[in-house]
C-alpha cells in the first residue's frame, strides 16, 4: 500500500512537472551526451564550446559528460528525451545504435549523431567534419618545414577518421617534397597526457623534425617546444601551450552547426539530413599562421585553404596509389565520400602496416 | 642501424623521466603499508596532487608554493583516509577505493576553470653540463629537482626501514600492532604519520605530472599510475629498491615499444602496447619468487584494523 502511494505521488508529480515544463516553455532546449569530460581541452572540450554558442544564442541546454558507449547510452538518452528536450546530440560513433533505437521511441524529439552513418527514422539526422582537408594544410606546412625529412606522426586507433588523415597529411607532404617520410607511432589512446609525449619523445630522439599528432592532449605540442621541433595544434588552438613549436592549428568549430539546428527546431524546419562540413562551411578551422613560416609558405597556404572551402581542390586527387601500387583513385578523379568514409588502407609513401 | 651513444644515453633519460611518478607514489605507498595500512586511494591522491599543484601554480606563480601545496594537499586528502580508517576503524579497502573515486570526482570539479591553461616552465639543474661527457649526461643532467629526489628516494626509504629506530617502529607496528603496542608504541599514531607521508608522497607524484612532465590539467590525466604504482608496492615485496627496478623496466618497455614502432620492427601494435605491463608482472614474479621470503616481508597486520580495547 505504501509503495503504491509513494508511487503515485511520484508518478504524478512526473506529471506535473512535464506538463509544467509543457505549458511554460515554449522555448526549445537542447542537450548534448558527451564520451568524456569536458574538460578533456580536446574532443568533448570543443563540443562544448558548441553547446555554450547555443545557450549564447538563447536556447536552454543541458549536457551530460563522460557517457560510455553501452546500454548507458540509451538510458540516458530515454531520460534526456523524457525531460521535454527537443533536439538531442550524442557526440560519439559509438552512441549510433543507441541513438537510433531511442529516436524509434521518441518520434518528437530529434536527435544528431555525430561521426555516424546510421539515419533508421526519420527524426535523426548525422553530422561530421572533414577534418582531412585541414590535415592537408598541416601536410603541406610540415613537408616545406622539415629539415631532416623526416616528420612523425602520432596516431590513435587504427579507425577510418584517423587513417584517412594519415593519407591527406601524406600526400600533400609528398606533394611538395618528395623526400619525406612520415613515421607512425600507434599510441593506443585519444588523451593520455604521459603516453603522448613519450610517442612524441621517441619519434624526435630519431630524427623527426616536425610532429603531428591525432591525439587530443597538448603534450605532444609541449614536448616539441621543449625539444625545439615543430607541430600542429590538435582540435583547439594549442599556441599558447608552445608558441615556437605550433604552426598552425586544426580546429573542430561545431557552434555554427549546433546553433543552425537547435534554431531549425524551433522554426519548425528541422529536417533529417547527413552534413560533412570541412572548411568550406567553417566546421573545420585553420587557426593564425605562425610568422616562423616563409612568406611564400604563407601565400600558398592561404591559396590552398580557398581552394579547398571552393572546392576547386581535393585532398584526394588521383593518381592514388596504395602501399603495394596498386592505383586507388585514377587520374583526373577524386575520391568519393563512400570511399572517404571506409578509407582502411595507406597509400603510398607511408611506411608500415595498419595495425589489426 | 648504428646505433649512437647519446641516443641511447636520451632513450634512458626519457624512461627515468616516466619512472619518477610510480616511484615516488610507490615509496610513499610503501611505508603506508609498512605500518600496516592498506591504501588504494593512490591514483585518488595522485589526482589531487596534480590539480592543486598546477592550481597553486597558476594562481600564486610560485613553484615552490605549487609543489608544497601539492604535497600538502595529498596529506591532506589522506587525513581523511586516516581518521576513517585509524580512529572510525573502517575497512581499509572499501576507503581507499573511495578515496580514488572522490579524488578523481573533485579534482574534475577544481579543475573545471584550469583546463585550456599553459603550464610554466619548470627550471632544471646542472643543464650546462648537458653534452660534457657521452651516453651518461642526458641521464645525469639537465632534469627538476624532483626527477633527483626521485632516485634518491629509494634507497633513502630502503636505510629508514632497515637502519633507523622510527623505521623499526614502523615496521613493528606493521608487523604486530599487538606487540608494538604492549610495548608501549601508539600505534594509531604511527599508522596515522605513515597514511600522511604516503599522501605527500603521491600529491608530489601528482604534481610532477601536471607541472614538469607535461604541464597542464586536464582530467583524469594520471590514467592510472597510480594502480601501477600500488601494484609495483606489491610485486617489489615491500622493498624500495626493487619499486625502482619495477617502474624502470614500466617506464622503459612503454618507451622502447614506442621507439620500435618509430624504427618499423615488425611486431603487431597491440602486442607491443600491453608489453609494458605482462613483463613488469613477469619479471617481478621472478625477482619476488621465493615464498618464504615473502611470507617473512609481507606485513603481517597489512590491511587490517587495530583497535586497543581498553
Amino acid at each position: 500500500m505504501h509503495k503504491f502511494l509513494i508511487r503515485s505521488f511520484v508518478s504524478s508529480l512526473v506529471l506535473l512537472f512535464t506538463l509544467t515544463v509543457a505549458a511554460v516553455a515554449k522555448d526549445v532546449k537542447a542537450a548534448f551526451v558527451y564520451i568524456g569530460p569536458t574538460g578533456d581541452h580536446g574532443w568533448t572540450y570543443q563540443h562544448d564550446v558548441g553547446r555554450k554558442a547555443v545557450e549564447a544564442a538563447g536556447f536552454k541546454t543541458t549536457y551530460v559528460e563522460g557517457v560510455p558507449e553501452s546500454a548507458d547510452a540509451e538510458r540516458v538518452l530515454r531520460q534526456l528525451a523524457n525531460s521535454g528536450h527537443d533536439i538531442i546530440f550524442t557526440t560519439s560513433f559509438g552512441y549510433m545504435n543507441p541513438t537510433n533505437k531511442v529516436a524509434k521511441e521518441f518520434p518528437n524529439v530529434k536527435f544528431e549523431h555525430a561521426t555516424g552513418y546510421k539515419r533508421e527514422h526519420p527524426n535523426v539526422a548525422t553530422y561530421a567534419a572533414r577534418f582531412y582537408e585541414g590535415r592537408t594544410i598541416l601536410g603541406t606546412i610540415a613537408g616545406t618545414m622539415t629539415k631532416s625529412n623526416v616528420i612523425g606522426y602520432v596516431a590513435s586507433f587504427p579507425i577510418p577518421e584517423v587513417i584517412r588523415g594519415i593519407n591527406s597529411f601524406t600526400l600533400a607532404a609528398q606533394k611538395v617534397n618528395p623526400n619525406i617520410k612520415t613515421k607512425i607511432v600507434w599510441a593506443f589512446t585519444w588523451y593520455d597526457p604521459g603516453k603522448e609525449a613519450e610517442a612524441a619523445k621517441a619519434l624526435i630522439d630519431q630524427g623527426a623534425d616536425v610532429i603531428a599528432q591525432h591525439t587530443d592532449s597538448t603534450a605532444i605540442v609541449q614536448m616539441a617546444e621543449k625539444a625545439g621541433v615543430y607541430a600542429f595544434g590538435q582540435a583547439s588552438d594549442m599556441d599558447k601551450f608552445a608558441p615556437k613549436a605550433v604552426l598552425t592549428s586544426v580546429e573542430n568549430n561545431w557552434g555554427p552547426y549546433y546553433v543552425d539546428r537547435v534554431k531549425a527546431v524551433a522554426n519548425g524546419t528541422w529536417s533529417q539530413k547527413d552534413t560533412w562540413h570541412g572548411i568550406g562551411d567553417g566546421m573545420v578551422v585553420i587557426s593564425g599562421l605562425d610568422s616562423q613560416m616563409p612568406s611564400d609558405l604563407q601565400a600558398k597556404v592561404k591559396k590552398l585553404q580557398a581552394d579547398l572551402a571552393s572546392g576547386k581542390v581535393h585532398s584526394f586527387t588521383g593518381p592514388i596509389y596504395d602501399q603495394k601500387g596498386n592505383l586507388m583513385v585514377a587520374e583526373g578523379k577524386t575520391a568519393d565520400d563512400g570511399m572517404l568514409a571506409g578509407m582502411m588502407t595507406y597509400v603510398k609513401g607511408v611506411e608500415g602496416d595498419i595495425p589489426k | 642501424m648504428i646505433v649512437d651513444i647519446n641516443f641511447v644515453g636520451l632513450i634512458i633519460a626519457s624512461i627515468m623521466a616516466s619512472a619518477v611518478p610510480l616511484i615516488l607514489a610507490s615509496c610513499g605507498e610503501l611505508i603506508t603499508e609498512r605500518s600496516g595500512v592498506l591504501n588504494l586511494g593512490v591514483e585518488g591522491m595522485m589526482i589531487i596532487g596534480a590539480i592543486s599543484g598546477f592550481a597553486l601554480m597558476t594562481v600564486t606563480g610560485s613553484l615552490i608554493i605549487a609543489v608544497f601545496g601539492a604535497m600538502l594537499a595529498g596529506v591532506l586528502i589522506s587525513t581523511i583516509f586516516a581518521f576513517l580508517t585509524q580512529t572510525l576503524i573502517t575497512n581499509h579497502v572499501a576507503t581507499g577505493l573511495a578515496l580514488t573515486i572522490f579524488g578523481i570526482g573533485i579534482s574534475a570539479m577544481i579543475g573545471k576553470n584550469f583546463v585550456g591553461i599553459p603550464g610554466k616552465e619548470f627550471p632544471v639543474l646542472f643543464e650546462g653540463l648537458k653534452d660534457t661527457i657521452p651516453l651518461l649526461s642526458p641521464i645525469l643532467f639537465g632534469h627538476s629537482i624532483v626527477f633527483y629526489f626521485a632516485f634518491a628516494l629509494p634507497f633513502i626509504t630502503s636505510y629508514f626501514l632497515k637502519k633507523t629506530k622510527i623505521g623499526l617502529i614502523v615496521r613493528a607496528v606493521g608487523d604486530s600492532p599487538e606487540s608494538a603496542s604492549n610495548q608501549g608504541i601508539n600505534v594509531r599514531f604511527v599508522r596515522y604519520a605513515c597514511i600522511l607521508y604516503g599522501g605527500a608522497m603521491c600529491g608530489l607524484a601528482g604534481a610532477y605530472l601536471s607541472m614538469i612532465y607535461t604541464p597542464q590539467w586536464i582530467e583524469n590525466m594520471t590514467g592510472g599510475r597510480g594502480w601501477i604504482a600500488l601494484a609495483l608496492v606489491v610485486f617489489s615485496t615491500w622493498n624500495p629498491i626493487k619499486i625502482l627496478i619495477g617502474a624502470m623496466i614500466f617506464g622503459g618497455l612503454t618507451i622502447i615499444q614506442f621507439h620500435m614502432q618509430a624504427i618499423g620492427v615488425r611486431i603487431p601494435v597491440q602486442f607491443l602496447t600491453a608489453l609494458p605491463y605482462i613483463v613488469t608482472i613477469i619479471v617481478l614474479v621472478v625477482i619476488s619468487r621465493d615464498s618464504r621470503k615473502i611470507r617473512l616481508s609481507t606485513p603481517s597486520s597489512l590491511g587490517k584494523s587495530f583497535h586497543k580495547d581498553n
